[in-house]
């Protein structure tokens, strides 16, 4: 601590500090800086690049290998559906689900317990700022991951993929509605462990079961109907339905239910929760809790 | 209630959980420009306090200014002009030290340079080096740098100096001086008694939630807490005696008993002593050991 700092208003009156500017591009400036901040803090992390990041890779190389010599549905020129091209549309829904909620959900626990967020309510930084570094980091991840994704699959697993631009627009808003829903679910689901220890044991089974009951792991159409319709309540299953209307056959439409691929109910669904998750967030979340 | 010169003014401050008062009537000013050290034991009520007055929690009652503002209420552009050096480090993500600063530097609105902030606390060295991976000492350093990029006009700094070697601490105090002589204004909560010796304008020593003396650093427990005291062994037994004329005194002890006083020491009590004395002697286990030696020896 040796080296001398310019000193500025060191004679007499200080000069009157400058205000912080228009609150609104200030926020959304300071949340672009956020996002680049938060992307590579994540990829420094070696343990969520992989239980995160490449974890539906991981998943679609092993079910890719391991049913290999299966096949599950059949196109109508009668060509076999592999594992890889089953299985495609349900790992791109998980890696919607991991990147946004089940990362954002402990990432925020963990850091209100280990008092960064303390820091941060402590410095003029917009709560909506640090909001948008979160739901940017999922974006960016989780397009990132959809990449490999799509990649691995076209080129070892040899997958078609759709030709036509408008199945690739569904695609595209399918899957940013879907990772931002995502994420602001994430955000309120983060107040609920109550240390950051406690997180993975909190988010987990939550991803998990919902992964088992929205036809991630297992096909949808071999599920009761009673446990379809739970699952309907909830966002995954619409996700993963939209990723099938996208990456399989159009005439695989009668494996959903109501032999629908109901856009609109895709659309409808991810909405309301993400409406749900800022009403949720607004409510909840605190930088610190002030009289803890 | 506010005045320009006064930066913090606290009056009759109080915060309670359950029945437990953790601040009991507290008050207090903090003038433009100077040093004011908060001290006392621990679980005495410094932390709260000065949480109260940085926003983190709130207070049962009593009223708070600071900067102008009740903390409770304040906005962004009040956080803009605060610098808070937190008590914990925590800890950060996978940032470097120059990322970090290069970050929060951002949020201000005239923050000072970043290699400069860097060099002031001296981890030019370690400016790429991940945060984590730094020892404690480094990384409350890194605290440090955090709580003063954004050119604070208040800074506060909870017990700033835990882990630092004792160069350390030196560089630490002369940078606290710079920020002094470039009108920072600062609140300084220590466990080291010359620390508030050395960087202090005036004190306030808390004990059990209650302000028990609050005066510029040297005149702490009133003109009488530092007469001389000179004490003897007698039939046994320890006698002392307090005295602007302690070589007087010894010398009619000569007199009196014939010879050398047994065990004849005069002590000018110190800033240590004093704050004994003040926050009561069941305390003297939550002084840092290093104060005691340096003081003792």
């Amino acid at each position: 601590m040796t080296a001398p700092m310019t000193a500025t208003g060191a004679t007499g009156a200080r000069p009157v500090p400058p205000g912080l500017g228009s609150p609104l591009a200030r926020t959304v400036r300071l949340g672009l800086l956020r996002i680049g901040y938060e992307v590579r803090a994540y990829f420094r992390q070696g343990d969520t690049v992989f239980f995160t990041f490449l974890f539906p890779v991981v998943m679609l190389t092993i079910f890719s290998v391991s049913f290999s010599e299966a096949s599950f549905e059949q196109t109508a020129d009668g060509d076999d559906i592999t594992a890889a091209w089953f299985f495609l549309p349900a790992m791109l829904a998980a890696g919607v689900l991991l990147s946004g909620l089940q990362n954002l959900a402990i990432d925020i626990a963990a850091e209100k317990s280990n008092g960064t967020l303390k820091r941060l309510a402590g410095s003029p930084l917009p709560v909506v700022s640090y909001f948008i570094g979160k739901i940017g980091q999922s974006v960016v991840t989780g397009v990132l991951q959809a990449v490999i994704l799509l990649l691995l699959a076209f080129t070892v697993f040899q997958v078609p993929l759709p030709e036509e631009p408008a199945r690739w627009g569904d695609f595209a808003w399918m899957f940013l509605l879907g990772v931002i829903t995502s994420a602001i679910l994430g955000i309120a689901l983060s107040a609920v462990p109550r240390s950051g220890a406690s997180a993975t044991a909190v988010v987990i089974p939550i991803t998990l079961v919902l992964q088992f009951i929205s036809g991630v792991y297992l096909r949808f159409s071999d599920l009761p109907d009673w446990l379809q319709s739970v699952a309907s309540i909830f966002p995954l299953k619409w996700m993963a339905q939209g990723m099938r209307s996208v990456f399989l056959p159009d005439e695989l439409v009668v494996l959903e239910q109501n032999e629908s691929w109901d856009e609109p109910g895709i659309a409808l669904a991810l909405a309301v929760w993400l409406v749900a998750g800022l009403i949720l967030t607004r409510l909840t979340f605190r930088w610190i809790r002030r009289d803890s | 209630m506010t005045t320009a010169q006064n930066v913090v003014e606290v009056r009759d401050l109080r915060k309670t959980y359950g029945d437990t008062a953790a601040v009991d009537g507290v008050s207090f000013d903090i003038h433009r420009g100077e040093t004011f050290a908060l001290l006392g034991p621990n679980g005495a009520g410094k932390s709260t306090t000065i949480e109260i007055l940085e926003g983190y929690r709130r207070r049962t009652s009593g009223e708070v200014r600071v900067l102008g503002a009740d903390p409770e209420r304040a906005g962004l552009d009040w956080k803009a002009r605060l610098g808070i050096v937190l008590q914990s480090s925590g800890e950060v993500g996978a940032v470097t030290v120059r990322e970090q600063l290069a970050h929060f530097a951002a949020l201000y609105p005239n923050p000072r340079d970043v290699d400069e902030v860097i060099g002031a606390v001296g981890l030019e060295e370690k400016a790429g080096a991940l945060i984590r991976k730094l020892s404690g000492g480094q990384r409350r350093r890194v605290d440090v740098a955090v709580g003063i990029i954004g050119r604070p006009e208040l800074l506060f700094l909870d017990e700033p100096t835990t882990g630092f070697d004792p160069e350390a601490r030196r560089s630490f105090w002369a940078l606290i001086r710079q920020l002094q002589g470039e009108g920072t204004t600062i609140l300084l909560t220590t466990h080291y008694l010359d620390e508030a010796a050395q960087l202090g304008d005036r004190a306030g020593i808390i004990a059990s939630g209650r302000m028990v003396d609050l005066a510029p650093i040297g005149e702490l427990g009133g003109a009488d807490a530092r007469i001389p005291i000179v004490r003897w062994v007698e039939q046994g037994g320890v006698r002392e005696e307090r005295t602007h004329a302690p070589a007087a005194v010894a010398a009619a002890l000569i007199d009196r008993l014939g010879g050398e006083p047994e065990g004849l020491e005069v002590i000018r009590p110190s800033l240590e002593d004093v704050y004994l004395d003040l926050v009561g002697h069941e305390h003297a286990d939550d002084l840092a050991p290093e104060t005691l030696t340096e003081t003792r020896a």
